[in-house]
């Protein structure tokens, strides 16, 4: 039995009257990689910004490694080794792409005000340190000498990929990825997969992702979960979940999208 | 117009005459181009009021030729003369119509003296002509700028704006380098006689030459080639840094003693608005937290020091209340300290307010603590309305004494340079990229690792510990503090200058101070148009270069990568990750 990272219990996130996560529970397992699937509106994004602190649930308690990340803030989560990318990319955008990746090593630079104005041969050499880390990470997520372009100057595929970079660059033991290959062309998509799948062979990151394209679920995903209106409605191994009737219900509608969901992941293999 | 039939030629170059003929009979109504016309810019041809038409004669063929940029060469300079033509036969019926309308009653400044001006002291139809001829000739001149290849267009360009400014500033160039031996005969020979004389036509012909020259001459270097400097070896490179390091030293110890008692304090007061634009710079300009209130830590900073150093605080009919009469110095880190201290307290409560709703706390705050200083409440202690007199002053045992503006002048500038180093330093660090970030998307920021609070108070503080040192400075230089002197406007200076310098750019500091606080200082005629030109400043600022006179420049490390095959190895750190992340 393999020991999971990650457990959500009875988590409840409401707006208003509406419960967008409505008391799930959620087991992920260490190097796993882990899908979150689910019409629109069904609760996904939510959760990532419930686990990454961004919003604090109502209910419920969300465990990693023995901390309670319910109670933090989203700066301490990160620091205790989850990171994330975003639906519609954040970057800073008017900084440099490399700039992008300094920020994301913040977590394990020291350099205070002082230190800094003085040039302390310590913090000299820490920032040496963090620049060729920074270059090696733009180049592991193919961005070598892109390092000074801005941001927002990058191709939209640069962009999701400086996001990566940028979340790799605080370490993490967790990736949190929401959508990454999201208006990305079918061999861009193709890449992406097999990047994300590099990232926990290589380097052993848990990936939890929410991800809309089945090619892509069906291909990488060992353990699935779908939410409908909050609620988890199935979780399984991808074959599993393609043949559960209530899966193809809620997120393909009645009727024969079975057909078209299983031709999906036939076409992935 | 983007979509359907292009517009014609004509009705481009009448609309754009209309507005550039609007602007011309604004500054003639306000009073701006009789007032000006006291200053020659070049001896006997041109005055400043006239240099203002001109500009705007220009601008308007410029804009012209620009708008029209697809269509055939003919047809835009045609539309730029006929742009130029439409402010002369505006200002000539303005002209015509002063006397019939008895516009004086209305407007006070269309005086014989504007008519005089416009019309180049002739009447009827030789006015009509050479006003005309005027309009168009200069306009077509701004049509023709386009057209010019880049190699002359920037010499061209460079070396008018360089002979305006010399011009503009010829009095105080004469007054700085008088007291040089032998240079009265080359200022006799370059500038006009008697003051408001500008440049002379030889003065002219240098300036221009010299500036078209050097720009040519950096135009034909190659763009990336090496300077001079780079090009030396390392010890040599060395030594010219020594040398120039040198050389800047010595002329920061003889400036003031050229430039007289005047001429320093305007140095001075343009150096108090860098302290404080170096320290907005870092809230506003780093940070991204709109402050408007920054007022509010130069009051402190003078009042500090007014009530630790003053032996006459509170006096009351002659009543002296207390004093302590404390060392300047001392007195000085204190009013730093309280000003950080108090950038910490404002930043408390506004730490989770962004953009418009943080701009009007920091409004408030900025208003709080002048009203506060000018209250009764507060009488007995720091004086309300009748202020603080006899604030102290600086010494080095019984060396120096830091109490004209020659001296403070040494005060200010080893300010700035602390100011500036610790500016320049922190951008380049960590905490720069964090401000940085903060400024971007507080939010990812946040979920980078960065702990907000932190990082918002530091920046509240460093900015406020520059403003109260400017300040502190203020107050001794001028030896007393009235609530007057910290009204909502010098908020609006501030911000102000490091928009027209740039955001977040450190030269962009030293350079919007000049132009904002400097020029207007310098030249007295521009005090009462002050705040006109400033809006209209900001406009064009905001229109034409909404990045600043000097952006700053995104800097380049990242041409010195190795691209080797390490790229493809994981990031360090990576290996082991449940090691790297073990959390808090």
């Amino acid at each position: 039995m393999t020991t999971s990272v990650l457990s959500a219990r009875k988590v409840t996130k409401r707006f208003g009257g509406l419960v967008a996560v409505d008391q799930l529970d959620l087991e992920i397992a260490d190097n796993a990689i882990h899908a979150v699937i689910g019409p629109n509106g069904s609760g996904k994004t939510t959760l990532f910004n419930c686990i990454t602190g961004f919003y604090r649930p109502e209910g419920g308690e969300i465990l990693f490694r023995g901390h309670h990340l319910e109670r933090f803030a989203s700066d301490r989560i990160t620091r205790l080794g989850i990171a994330r990318t975003y639906q519609n990319i954040r970057l800073f955008s008017n900084l440099t792409a490399l700039e992008n990746i300094l920020i994301g090593e913040h977590s394990h630079l020291k350099a205070g005000m002082f230190s800094a104005v003085f040039r302390l041969p310590a913090t000299v050499k820490e920032e040496e340190l963090a620049l060729v880390e920074a270059r090696r990470l733009l180049g592991y997520v193919g961005l070598s000498g892109k390092g000074d372009l801005l941001a927002k100057n990058l191709a939209y595929g640069d962009m999701r990929r400086l996001e990566i970079g940028r979340a790799l660059a605080s370490r993490p033991a967790m990736l949190l990825l929401d959508e990454p290959t999201a208006g990305m062309n079918p061999q861009e998509t193709r890449e992406m997969t097999a990047f994300i799948r590099r990232l926990r062979d290589d380097l052993g990151i848990t990936i939890l992702l929410i991800e809309h394209q089945m090619r892509v679920v069906m291909g990488i995903s060992e353990k699935v979960t779908v939410l409908d209106y909050g609620q988890k409605i199935a979780e399984g191994t991808p074959s599993e979940i393609q043949n559960n009737p209530m899966v193809i219900e809620a997120y393909l509608g009645k009727g024969s999208a079975s057909a078209v969901l299983r031709e999906a992941a036939a076409s992935a293999r | 117009m983007d979509q359907g039939k292009p517009r014609h030629w004509l009705a481009v170059a009448l609309q754009l005459g209309a507005t550039g003929g609007l602007a011309a009979l604004l500054i003639c109504l306000v009073g701006m181009v009789e007032e000006f016309s006291k200053r020659y810019i070049i001896v006997d041809l041109l005055e400043m009021g006239q240099a203002m038409l001109l500009l705007i004669l220009i601008a308007t063929g410029y804009m012209t030729a620009r708008r029209l940029a697809d269509r055939p060469p003919r047809e835009q300079l045609l539309a730029s003369a006929v742009s130029g033509l439409v402010p002369a036969v505006m200002l000539f019926a303005l002209v015509l119509l002063i006397e019939p309308l008895n516009m004086r009653s209305v407007f006070l400044n269309a005086s014989p003296g504007l008519v005089d001006i416009l019309t180049f002291g002739q009447t009827g139809g030789a006015a009509l002509v050479l006003m005309a001829a005027a309009g168009t000739i200069q306009a077509l001149a701004g049509g023709v700028v386009p057209h010019l290849s880049p190699r002359t267009r920037a010499p061209l360009v460079q070396a008018i704006a360089w002979v305006g400014l010399t011009g503009l500033l010829a009095d105080i160039l004469r007054v700085t380098f008088t007291n040089i031996p032998g240079a009265i005969f080359v200022l006799g020979w370059m500038f006009g006689r008697g003051s408001g004389k500008g440049l002379s036509i030889p003065g002219v012909v240098v300036v221009f030459g010299l500036v078209a020259y050097a720009t040519y001459r950096r135009q034909k270097r190659p763009a990336g080639a090496p300077g001079l400097r780079s090009r030396l070896d390392g010890r040599k490179a060395r030594l010219v840094n020594i040398g120039l390091w040198a050389a800047a030293a010595v002329i920061l110890y003889l400036l003031p003693k050229l430039l007289g008692p005047y001429l320093s304090e305007v140095t001075n007061s343009v150096g108090l608005f860098v302290l404080m634009g170096l320290g907005l710079n870092i809230v506003v300009g780093f940070a991204g937290l709109l402050d408007l209130g920054y007022v509010a830590f130069y009051a402190i900073g003078a009042y500090v020091v007014a009530v630790l150093t003053s032996t006459a605080v509170g006096s009351e009919a002659g009543q002296i209340v207390w004093g302590p009469g404390m060392s300047f110095w001392l007195a000085l880190i204190i009013a730093v300290l309280i000003s950080v201290l108090a950038g910490i307290i404002l930043g408390v409560p506004v730490l989770n307010m962004r953009g418009d709703y943080l701009a009007i706390v920091t409004l408030g705050f900025g208003e709080i603590i002048r009203i506060l200083a000018g209250s009764d409440f507060l009488k007995p202690y720091i004086g309300g309305s009748q202020g603080i007199v006899q604030v102290g002053v600086g010494r080095i045992g019984g060396l120096v004494t830091f109490d004209k503006p020659q001296t403070v002048f040494y005060v200010v500038v080893a300010a700035c340079a602390a100011a500036g180093f610790i500016s320049w330093r922190l951008r380049d660090s960590r905490m720069g990229r964090t401000w940085k970030a903060l400024r971007e998307d507080e939010d990812v920021a946040q979920a980078m690792g960065i702990h907000l609070v932190s990082t918002k108070l530091l920046a509240f503080a460093t900015g406020a510990a520059f403003a109260g040192l400017s300040g502190a400075l203020f107050a001794s230089k001028i030896g007393s503090v009235y609530p007057h002197s910290f009204k909502l406007l010098v908020s609006i200076n501030v911000l102000s200058l490091i928009i027209v310098g740039g955001m977040g750019s450190l030269p962009g500091v030293f350079i919007g101070a000049l132009a904002l606080v400097g020029l207007p200082e310098l030249l007295r005629e521009f005090s009462e148009y002050r705040l006109l030109m400033y809006g209209a400043l900001l406009i064009v600022m905001m229109l034409t270069r909404p990045e600043g006179l000097r952006p700053e420049a995104t800097r380049r490390r990242e041409l010195h990568e190795s691209t080797g095959p390490e790229a493809e190895a994981p990031p360090a750190g990576m290996a082991a990750p449940g090691e790297a992340s073990a959390g808090d």
